[in-house]
């Protein structure tokens, strides 16, 4: 028998809104999990039964592909039944409530909400208003947290990366406005990583990010100096124009991710992208295709990584031997 | 002929420098005398408040009787709050004689508390053109005010604080910078960073506190400030009363106990306009009212039905519930040590009185027998059961406070009394 998934150091996980707070255990096994549901997804029946007879809602107030089809695949190859529900914040602002909403979705018998929302604390709100038996997964909300993302970015780099207490890893682009960047950095401040760095303009920085324990750089070249890790951050095409940014093109000139600033790193450096990007913005296509680029593997793991955390929020996650 | 004794009581009354066990004598609504009985007065009834302390009404510098005017009144009666100032940004916004009068005469009805109506400086509180100030002085309301989104165009401000001057009205300011306070929600810091949550930085206040010092130095207006929140605009305060300059200033109560680090969790029950800023903020503001850089101390209240704040951090709206509250946190904060007893009995008292220039918050003999008569030991929790006010919209919701108002006379009379077997609660 193997070791079970939840040990009594990391108590299972009744939601996921964030990733701070969580518990270096708690992270890893669900890294572990993740590990172990990777195999599915190369086989011939990509699915496992963990799920069958659950309802998962996934229900997005904002657009998004990527990650909804990979929450809807990670459900569906768990057995799942799998809800889409596609809602423009003008609908709910139409008349129903997000609570109406909530209640609806909980008189259909769901078990989980994935929720994706424009407002910081919108998940949150979720889970504080769902019934006992519905779990609430947080698929990004406003500025907060993107926490199944971070922990997809953790599961590649653990892939790559022998031991986290030895990485430096930056962390390029727009982090004011980016849930991503957030969470990631809970994520890897929790396992340990002693030096992460921030790096873009002021603008698009916020002004206490220090506080997270991050150090701060307005300048790409010497931020990038013998990272281990670098990860470029979306640029949202809204703030390319006006007060933030004076253009893309001044943009890509000075945090622009191209071959020549990527060689600052080290020579097995990783770039990482949550996508999705835009070339020639925040990264070169030279790079985004080029051999240290794991943006793609980063999709595949994402299902991986999200099936762990379905799987262990729903309370069925089996010894791991069990679900490989 | 009404003749009443209050005796036993510690009367606290810094407008008069009082503070001792006395018996206070009322006849026909106002304050006859304090000790012993002028000869010949027989009172009709005698009130022994024996352990508790005897306190001018309270005057609340902004509190929004809505939606339900009678019960909003009848809940600051139980705050001790006899008089209460209605800022012009309650629907409908007071913006003519005919909405103040109507207010009035509502409040007449209801008749357990004062209420004086600050009337909009521009219509519908457009920032564009002039509200007829003289008539709403004339239809009773005590200041003038912008309304809490401040008025953007420093030309259109100057104006109107020119024209209210021409008539000596006082005008109450939230200073802002529109522009730096207009997007966030909560205090641009740490929490707000770690919450991704759109934010106001402190100096969105100092920014718009400096333009507004500087057209109140031009014009030579009566001002005043409410709701500081920033640490930053103390300095700007202290050297405009070191000018000359006739303004005074007030902090919500809330801002002496709350700070960022409390809507950790998203509390919707703490978002409020001015946010709730750091902790160092808080210490400041405290201070403040005993180095008497703020004058006043008022309860924000804004009750809001539960759904309002049912909604992500972001889009609730801002507003707590305090008017009940407002005295227990006051003496909370004066057991903290950071504030003297006189200082917040003369700041919930006096000091409001005399920036709106009425003749109240004073045991002066003549004056209006508006009395708060607390208990303070006594401790409570606000919740359903124990609140007045229909909004329950606080995140003192559940916790016990120390100090309860069992009495609030309304010039003599009796407008709240605690429930005798309440009392007995613990």
């Amino acid at each position: 028998m193997m070791r079970p998934t939840a040990p009594d150091d990391a108590p299972p996980l009744r939601h996921l809104l964030t990733t701070d707070g969580l518990s270096r255990p708690q992270i890893v096994s669900i890294l572990d999990l993740a590990e172990s549901f990777l195999p599915v997804g190369e086989r011939a029946v990509k699915k496992v039964p963990l799920l069958r007879g659950k309802t998962v809602v996934n229900l997005f107030f904002e657009p998004s592909t990527r990650t909804r089809m990979t929450f809807e695949l990670a459900a569906k190859r768990l057995s799942a039944d799998v809800l889409n529900l596609e809602v423009g914040t003008s609908s709910t602002r139409k008349g129903e409530t997000l609570l109406d909403t909530l209640q609806n979705l909980e008189a259909m018998q769901m078990d989980m909400l994935v929720v994706r929302h424009a407002e910081s604390g919108a998940a949150d709100f979720f889970a504080r208003h769902a019934a006992p038996h519905v779990s609430v997964l947080n698929a990004g909300d406003g500025r907060h947290a993107h926490p199944t993302q971070a922990l997809l970015d953790m599961f590649t780099i653990r892939r790559h990366k022998r031991d986290f207490t030895e990485l430096s890893v930056a962390i390029v682009g727009d982090v004011a406005h980016s849930r991503v960047a957030r969470s990631q950095i809970h994520a890897l401040r929790i396992l340990g990583v002693p030096d992460i760095r921030v790096v873009a303009p002021r603008t698009l920085l916020p002004t206490a990010i220090e506080s997270l324990g991050v150090r701060v750089f307005t300048r790409l070249e010497p931020a990038l100096r013998d990272c281990d890790v670098v990860i470029a951050l979306r640029l949202q095409r809204e703030r390319m124009q006006g007060t933030q940014l004076p253009s893309e093109s001044e943009y890509f000139r000075h945090y622009g991710l191209n071959p020549a600033r990527l060689a600052l790193a080290r020579p097995d450096a990783i770039v990482m992208h949550p996508g999705p990007i835009n070339r020639n913005v925040e990264i070169a296509s030279a790079v985004a295709d080029g051999p240290q680029s794991v943006i793609l593997e980063q999709v595949t793991n994402g299902i991986a990584v999200r099936m762990a955390v379905m799987a262990q929020v729903l309370g069925r996650a089996p010894a791991r031997s069990d679900a490989a | 002929m009404t003749a009443l004794t209050i005796t036993g009581g510690r009367i606290i009354d810094p407008a008069n420098a009082v503070d001792a066990q006395q018996d206070l004598h009322l006849l026909d609504g106002r304050v006859l005398a304090l000790g012993p009985a002028p000869e010949g007065f027989v009172p009709e009834q005698r009130l022994d408040v024996s352990g508790q302390w005897v306190l001018p009404g309270l005057i609340d510098l902004c509190a929004r009787p809505v939606p339900d005017l009678p019960r909003e009144l009848r809940a600051a009666a139980a705050g001790g709050v006899t008089s209460l100032c209605v800022p012009p940004e309650i629907n409908p916004c007071i913006d003519t004689p005919a909405v103040a009068e109507r207010l009035l005469e509502q409040v007449r009805r209801a008749g357990s508390a004062r209420v004086h109506p600050i009337g909009a400086l521009t219509r519908a509180l457009a920032g564009e053109q002039l509200a007829e100030l003289a008539a709403l002085q004339e239809a009773g309301c005590v200041a003038v005010s912008p309304g809490a989104d401040t008025i953007a165009d420093s030309r259109t401000l100057r104006q109107a604080l020119a024209y209210a001057a021409s008539h000596d009205l006082l005008v109450m300011l939230s200073p802002r910078d529109p522009w730096l306070h207009r997007h966030g929600c909560a205090h641009e810091g740490a929490t707000s960073t770690r919450l991704g949550l759109p934010a106001i930085p402190g100096i969105a206040e100092s920014i718009g506190l400096a333009r507004d010092l500087a057209l109140v130095e031009l014009t030579g207006v009566r001002a005043h400030f409410c709701r500081i929140s920033s640490a930053l605009s103390l300095p700007l305060l202290q050297q405009a009363r070191a000018h000359g300059l006739p303004v005074t200033a007030d902090v919500a109560v809330h801002h002496l106990h709350l700070c960022d680090t409390d809507l950790a969790a998203f509390d919707t029950l703490c978002r409020v306009d001015p946010p709730l800023r750091g902790a160092a903020d808080r210490d400041a503001l405290r201070e403040a009212i005993d180095q008497r850089t703020i004058d006043a101390l008022c309860s924000d209240h804004h009750p809001l039905g539960a759904d309002a704040k049912r909604m992500p951090f972001p889009q609730a709206a801002p507003g707590m519930a305090g008017v009940e509250t407002l005295l227990p946190l006051s003496l909370a904060a004066v057991r903290d040590g950071r504030m003297s007893l006189e200082r917040a009995i003369a700041s919930l008292t006096i000091e409001p009185a005399q920036i709106l220039g009425l003749p109240l918050g004073t045991l002066a003999p003549g004056a209006a027998a508006d009395l708060c008569i607390v208990d303070p030991e006594q401790c409570w929790t606000p919740d359903a059961t124990t609140l007045i006010s229909g909004g329950h919209n606080t995140p003192f919701l559940g916790r016990s406070l120390r100090g309860r108002v069992t009495h609030t006379l309304l010039g003599g009379r009796i407008v709240h009394q605690l429930d005798a077997h309440t009392r007995q609660a613990p």
